[in-house]
């Protein structure tokens, strides 16, 4: 093996501002992909107008308010309602006449960001008679996106993408049945979320709360490096049930983990997998 | 290695990886560079041409039809396999980590782009410091000037197709506005250029 290429200063600045935060705040964002993770911060010193990843942590650990701000950099609240609707298209299929034989059906958001995801599945849910026995748990660290989450509210202007999706994945009414439109937002029925417990939770640092029968949790392991991956990967298969189901990105595989014999493919290119053993 | 058909020779240079990047009239500028590859290539490259985001990408089928290499479109940390070739999945932004594998990434698009050629080539300067060399070729905005320029402060190879054979000039020209590329070359030349490029022994 040739020698690494050596740590430039940039990436040796970004782990240690990362353990300070760690140390100082306990959110844990040391096993996140280098390159989008320095993408991110390298963004937020020119936001923040600071001159250096060395400058900003020397702020961050003595302003809490800064972290806050930091915080929303560093994650990402890139979502939209029925992506990839071709997954949703195989839940309805595929998972939802299994979910039917429950008595009552847990499943989890995990990452769940602003939320379009969760109203997805809980539309979704609706149409096959299933939200009104089913507990949606939805978490994520950002404390900011589960406000937004909480609301329902989703610009105007992402509407029609999304009503393509939803039609696209097999949507049974008109879209816009879900949702009042008023000054540039779209506010969706609250009653699809009245249920879903919304709450903080970080997959680097918390531990299993529920037994679930599917976890759904698509393009936040991206984000992750295969240590983390791996300990979400865990987490989610300590949380389901026998036989459960675990939905991930497009892009996203679980081949290249340490859990890809501890789940079976139940729609391939769908990213639907359900555990074994 | 002599790649059969040549017509110009280049100084030896050995690279861990290949990264290209093209746009507008991209698909048929990527298939005369990588044309008469050997089936003994060695060498893993990773391409981003941009395409719509909403369409299933079909590039790693296409390819793996012209070429006898491996194709494939990246997945989220798929190791970056010698002799393969590898195209962004549309819709996310890859990068090359460290220990050589892909991640991906949702996040906002770069100069409208997404995957853009800016983010794959910065991480693969970041990655293999001088041993890559990056390829941009035709195309109808200014993504690629800023991670070919990455690649070039890290001692990697810099080579952008020549904009007056370029189907779009734009991207050319904006790289070479940046940088002074290593080379500036028409299509056939960077297939030669590619050819005569030798593995770096990384194991």
């Amino acid at each position: 093996m040739a020698p690494a290429q050596p740590l430039s200063d940039t990436e040796i600045e970004l782990r240690l501002l990362m353990e300070a935060i760690y140390l100082k705040y306990s959110y844990d964002f040391r096993n996140y992909t280098t390159a989008s993770q320095k993408r991110r911060v390298l963004y937020a010193l020119e936001q923040l107008e600071l001159p250096s990843i060395s400058a900003l942590q020397d702020r961050v650990l003595r302003d809490a308010t800064l972290f806050g701000r930091l915080l929303q950099f560093l994650t990402i609240p890139v979502s939209e309602m029925f992506r990839d609707p071709a997954y949703f298209l195989a839940l309805r299929r595929h998972v939802v006449p299994i979910l039917h034989t429950y008595p009552s059906v847990k499943v989890w958001v995990a990452g769940c960001s602003t939320g379009e995801e969760v109203f997805s599945l809980a539309i979704l849910l609706r149409e096959e008679g299933l939200l009104e026995r089913t507990q949606i748990y939805a978490t994520d660290i950002n404390p900011a996106s589960l406000e937004k989450a909480r609301q329902g509210i989703f610009p105007l202007e992402a509407i029609r993408g999304y009503t393509s999706n939803y039609q696209r994945a097999g949507g049974l009414s008109a879209f816009s049945d879900y949702y009042t439109a008023a000054y540039e937002a779209a506010r969706f029925d609250p009653s699809l979320c009245a249920d879903v417990i919304f709450a903080d939770h970080s997959l680097a640092t918390d531990s299993v709360f529920a037994e679930t029968q599917l976890v759904s949790c698509r393009n936040v392991l991206i984000y992750f490096n295969r240590q983390l991956q791996d300990r979400a990967l865990g987490l989610f298969h300590e949380s389901l049930s026998h036989r459960g189901f675990l939905g991930l990105g497009s892009k996203e595989s679980i081949d290249f983990s340490g859990y890809a014999d501890r789940f079976d493919t139940h729609a391939r290119s769908e990213r639907i997998y359900r555990k074994v053993a | 290695m002599k790649a059969a058909g040549t017509h110009r020779s280049f100084p030896a240079r050995r690279v861990e990886a290949v990264v290209l990047g093209a746009s507008a009239g991209g698909i048929d500028a990527l298939g005369a560079v990588l044309e008469g590859l050997p089936a003994g290539w060695r060498i893993p490259m990773a391409v981003v041409l941009h395409l719509p985001e909403s369409h299933e990408s079909h590039l790693a089928e296409i390819f793996a039809q012209r070429l006898p290499i491996s194709v494939h479109e990246a997945l989220d940390k798929m190791p970056m396999a010698d002799g393969c070739l590898y195209f962004a999945p549309p819709g996310y932004h890859l990068s090359i980590e460290r220990g050589r594998r892909f991640s991906l990434s949702c996040e906002a698009p770069v100069l409208y782009s997404r995957p853009s050629i800016d983010v794959l080539m910065a991480s693969a300067a970041d990655a293999f410091g001088p041993s890559v060399a990056g390829f941009l070729m035709t195309g109808a905005n200014e993504d690629g000037a800023e991670g070919l320029l990455r690649i070039h402060r890290a001692g990697g190879l810099t080579a952008v197709q020549d904009p007056t054979e370029a189907l779009v000039p734009t991207m050319p020209l904006a790289a070479i506005a940046r940088h002074t590329p290593d080379h500036v070359l028409p299509l056939r030349d960077l297939r030669t250029l590619l050819q005569q490029l030798e593995p770096a022994h990384a194991h």
